[in-house]
């Protein structure tokens, strides 16, 4: 029942990428009916996805497509209905969004219909990705999903920014590919078949169970961004469309996620806890990498994506634990840890498809994600600005949401290090831990610093000072996400509950101990050893601003009387301000830019620029700063020159000459003739 | 319940969680207390270093009078400020009283307690340090941005040494629940851990750095290029003011009572009978007297540090943390 429901969502999902197909031409129905599906397939695959995780039953089926020897086999388990049901939670506010967003592409039906169309299959795509049980068909599914995908970053190809990031982004997910279907062909070259039933039965020896997870790990990690295979994702999701960068950043680097689940956890098995030490490596490095170069960003759009970096280091420094534990025999702090990472993924997914959604409102309104272009936004968007803020606490790991309850949970997996037996592990997972502290604590500095200057302060350009409210639909698509944030932090332990069961089929341990004490408390392994109250914690602040409001209303009478005095900002007298006064993107990350500099390789320019006419004002410099991927110089541009290089060799053997050609063909044919006598 | 898991912790399990009525009421009175407490503990600091610097203190009620003066007064608002200013002060003054609240400060027969640990209590002084930092962007003057890049520069550094050194605790104790760690640590010979002991001194300069004390940042400065804190709040005034003004201060008795109930809980009330809590403020007055004058000394020996020798001073508080963990496991665990 529940695998139908989720047939029925990528069934929908097909039908709106048909529907955009036949519509072409009539925009106004295209684009309503286009999204209604997409939205409807989302709530279907929702609903599936939450029946599945809450049965724990894992149904399948096969279906006569595919080859003529394999049929595609497919299943629907706890693990994919929970991924299901991250797709359906995203992709619901992003087709009300949408609807409202693409407004602009009404009169570019070129544009619109392409985007409408590759929206459902990329949509269609990652859900196939969940059910498929076979190698064969996960790959399809896979390539599918890569493949729309890649023409949604493509939407802008008339920008050549877009172009060089659709095309990186391409190469990086093929090459991603090929490493994910070389670890599929270690599992079935020891298994007797394709589908996953085989491939788990597939004896490994250590050896080749070490190769078939490094494979899953950098092809898996390519699409989850992983640090160094991150290089294509701050290019590619910020030129996408804004509801297409949030279901990017929120949806498709889960699917990296649930892939790598799949593998090393169900498929593989038996892992081994050194593992878990380079996961929890790369983990901890990716996080610090992404939020370093996420707070020197002065783009919106591209702060979120190197921020989404950061978050899946996050998570795979949580699924490192889990390895680490479970590969020492702790099956249940691996499964603490596990959850906990599951947690840290699902918020991410709703926190960060809420900010890229907001940032789309801004571009929409202001017509500008240049931070150092923005400012003030809050008294002119209060919808937004709000929403907005709702997503910067939530990432910024902030209690009581969301954010804050998973990297607490992965921090009480980490404390429980001390039950290992080895002394080193011991001794580094506390100093990831510490690594974990630094990358949230840098992280509210990045969101202090995206939400100061973008929606507090003054406006600094025209386009900022004019800009309006969001349409409703807008809005409505980042109020449910927002909402979704603090349901998730307020009431942490019924996600826990039903993340337990996620644990319990591919485990075979749940957390009864965290959910223990009722919905009120959250207590990972004892109530003596850690407790957590988010929904009091709530009430809490709820009592703040509860006496903020009273305080309003007790001098609501007085203030009729006497309005509350507007003057112009004092700052210590010295003057009329200016936007130009204000601190800006740039100038916020300084001091972090010298105390870590060395990270990032950073181009600034300084130009004199000409004064303005008139008398008084002095002759000003202009200031501008190029931030550059360290790894993009250190790793990627020597290896494009290695592969040039190594092309213009080859090419000495193109002359042009049709007899050389003739020559090599004769040579070809005789060489054959030899290997196969 | 868990009983077993705590066999080290003489604790009833089930109370932390249990919800009874005259428990609440003490936690109640207990947070009040703790935020009455906090101008005058400021003001004692203030009061031994003018001793210290041959000048005339103010009065101990000195604190009060400021914050009576602040609250009567009228709020006036710059003409660019938003709503986010104007609902900050109380957003921050709310976080730190649930910090506050959350706090063991007489008895660790705390129902609070088992609201937020150590970890979630760092997370509730960083709720607070968000939205003051928003604040200061809010008007969009030149040191309000200042002051709020700065904090939260100095913030990011600190945080991994703060929870280093509470991971340090943790672990000795076994457990992050602060009622659980500061009976632990009671029961134990505290001064034959080294652990503990490098914890200890990690935790106090982290600490100074969080409350924003020489030689970190100086809360008493007029000039304001060297402002960290006080620039996010130079548009402020009015209650609004007094409101920021009183959770710094209470802020600061937050970490001193943490330091001295981490380090050095004996005193403390395990149950809520008269005596027991009666001996436990007398205990706790004395820590607070004889820190306060710590403080005042160590502030009026030392100079602030440049800007960006604060990252110095932040790097030694991680490494003595980290010290600390690395003694335990190889010194005194397993």
């Amino acid at each position: 029942m529940n695998l139908q429901g989720a047939m029925a969502a990528i069934g929908l999902a097909l039908l709106s990428s048909l529907l955009a197909l036949l519509l072409h031409g009539r925009p106004g129905s295209q684009r309503l009916l286009a999204f209604l599906a997409l939205g409807l397939s989302a709530a279907a695959s929702l609903v599936a996805g939450i029946a599945a995780l809450s049965t724990g039953q894992a149904e399948a089926t096969t279906l006569p497509l595919g080859l003529p020897w394999l049929a595609w086999h497919l299943r629907l388990d706890a693990l994919s209905g929970f991924f299901l049901a991250i797709i359906g939670l995203v992709s619901l506010p992003a087709a009300v969004y949408g609807w409202g967003y693409c407004r602009v592409y009404d009169d570019a039906p070129a544009r619109l219909t392409p985007m409408l169309a590759f929206t459902g299959l990329f949509v269609a795509g990652m859900q196939l990705v969940l059910l498929a049980d076979d190698a064969y068909a996960f790959m399809i599914a896979w390539e599918l999903m890569s493949l729309a995908s890649y023409f949604l970053v493509a939407s802008h190809h008339e920008r050549a920014e877009a172009r060089h990031a659709a095309f990186l982004y391409l190469l990086m997910a093929h090459a991603g590919g090929l490493a994910i279907l070389l670890s599929f062909g270690v599992l079935a070259g020891f298994g007797g078949g394709f589908d996953f039933a085989s491939l788990r039965a597939s004896p490994l020896n250590p050896l080749w169970a070490g190769v078939c997870f490094g494979l899953a790990l950098a092809g898996f990690g390519t699409k989850a961004g992983l640090v160094p295979l991150h290089i294509w994702l701050p290019e590619a999701h910020p030129v996408a469309p804004s509801h297409v960068s949030g279901l990017l950043s929120g949806v498709i680097v889960k699917m990296a996620l649930y892939g790598f689940i799949r593998v090393v956890f169900d498929l593989i098995g038996e892992v081994h806890w050194a593992w878990g030490v380079a996961v929890l490596a790369i983990g901890a490095g990716t996080a610090l990498y992404g939020v370093l170069y996420a707070l020197v960003q002065s783009d919106l759009k591209r702060l979120l994506a190197y921020s989404t970096v950061e978050n899946m280091g996050i998570v795979f420094l949580g699924l490192g634990l889990a390895l680490i534990y479970l590969g020492n025999g702790q099956v249940f702090l691996g499964a603490l840890a596990f959850v906990a990472a599951l947690f840290h993924a699902l918020n991410h997914a709703c926190f960060k498809s809420l900010l890229f959604f907001g940032a789309g409102a801004v571009l929409h309104q202001a017509h500008e994600t240049e931070l150092s272009r923005l400012g003030g936004l809050l008294n002119r968007m209060p919808w937004t600005g709000f929403l907005f803020l709702l997503g910067c606490l939530s990432i910024a790991s902030l209690p009581p949401f969301n954010g804050f309850a998973s990297e607490w949970l992965i921090f009480q997996a980490a404390l429980q290090a001390g039950s290992l037996d080895s002394g080193v592990l011991r001794a580094s997972i506390p100093v990831a831990a510490a690594v974990l502290a630094l990358t949230a604590a840098l992280s509210a500095t990045t969101f202090v610093k995206a939400y100061g200057i973008a929606f507090l302060g003054q406006a600094r350009s025209p386009h900022a000072r004019h800009a309006r409210e969001a349409d409703f639909s807008l809005r409505l698509g980042q109020a449910i996400l927002a909402l979704l944030c603090l349901a998730l932090g307020v009431l942490p332990t019924l996600v826990v509950e039903a993340l337990g069961r996620v644990s319990f089929a591919l485990l075979g341990h749940d957390l009864p101990s965290a959910t223990a004490h009722g919905w009120l408390w959250l207590t990972p392994v004892a109530a003596q050893k850690a407790s957590y109250s988010a929904p009091l914690v709530f009430a809490g602040i709820l009592l703040a601003v509860a006496a903020w409001a009273a305080v309003w209303l007790i001098l609501k009478r007085k203030r009729r009387d006497q309005p509350v005095p507007r003057v112009p900002a004092w700052d210590c007298g010295f003057g009329e301000l200016s936007p130009r006064m204000q601190y800006s993107a740039a100038s916020f990350s300084m001091p972090i830019q010298q105390i870590f500099r060395g990270v990032w390789r950073i181009r600034a320019d300084s130009q004199p620029a000409q004064p303005e006419p008139g008398l008084g004002h002095a002759a000003y410099r202009r200031y501008a700063l190029h931030v550059e991927d360290w790894l993009w110089q250190a790793l990627y541009a020597p290896l494009a020159a290695g592969v040039l290089a190594a092309a213009r060799r080859v090419a000495l053997i193109q002359t042009g000459h049709l007899r050389h050609y003739l020559l090599y063909s004769f040579f070809t044919l005789v060489l054959l003739l030899w290997l196969l006598r | 319940m868990a009983a077993s898991l705590v066999a080290a912790a003489p604790l009833d399990a089930a109370a932390p969680l249990a919800m009874n009525a005259a428990g609440w009421l003490l936690a109640l009175a207990q947070t009040a207390l703790f935020v009455a407490a906090a101008p005058l503990f400021a003001g004692w600091i203030k009061r031994v270093k003018c001793w210290l610097q041959n000048r005339q203190p103010p009065p101990l009620a000195q604190g009060y009078r400021d914050l009576r003066r602040l609250f009567a007064k009228r709020v006036r608002l710059a003409d660019q400020a938003s709503v986010v200013f104007r609902i900050a002060p109380y957003l921050v003054f709310g976080a730190t009283i649930l910090a506050a609240a959350v706090t063991p400060f007489l008895s660790v027969n705390l129902p609070t307690a088992a609201i937020t640990d150590a970890i979630a209590l760092t997370g509730f002084f960083a709720f607070a340090r968000f939205f003051l930092a928003l604040a200061g962007m809010d008007i969009g003057t030149a040191f309000g941005g200042m002051g709020s890049s700065r904090e939260m520069t100095l913030s990011a550094l600190a945080e991994p040494a703060m929870l280093m050194a509470l991971f340090t605790v943790a672990m000795v104790a076994s457990s992050t629940n602060l009622a659980t760690v500061i009976t632990s640590i009671e029961t134990q010979m505290v001064m034959t851990r080294p652990s503990l002991w490098f914890a200890a001194f990690g935790f106090l300069l982290v600490a100074v750095a969080e409350t924003g004390r020489i030689p970190v940042d100086n809360p008493a400065t007029h000039l304001e290029l060297t402002m960290i804190h006080e620039a996010m709040i130079l548009e402020y005034g009015g209650r609004h003011l007094g409101m920021l003004e009183w959770a710094a201060q209470l802020k600061l008795l937050v970490y001193a009572v943490l330091a001295i109930n981490i380090f050095n809980p004996w005193g403390i009330a395990h149950e809520d009978s008269a005596s027991a809590l009666g001996l436990a403020i007398a205990a706790m007055a004395g820590k607070l007297l004889v820190l306060g004058i710590v403080l005042a000394v160590t502030e009026t020996l030392q100079a602030k540090l440049r800007l960006f020798r604060v990252p110095v001073f932040l790097m030694l508080a991680f490494t003595l943390a980290l010290g600390g963990m690395l003694s335990f496991i190889i010194l005194e665990a397993g």
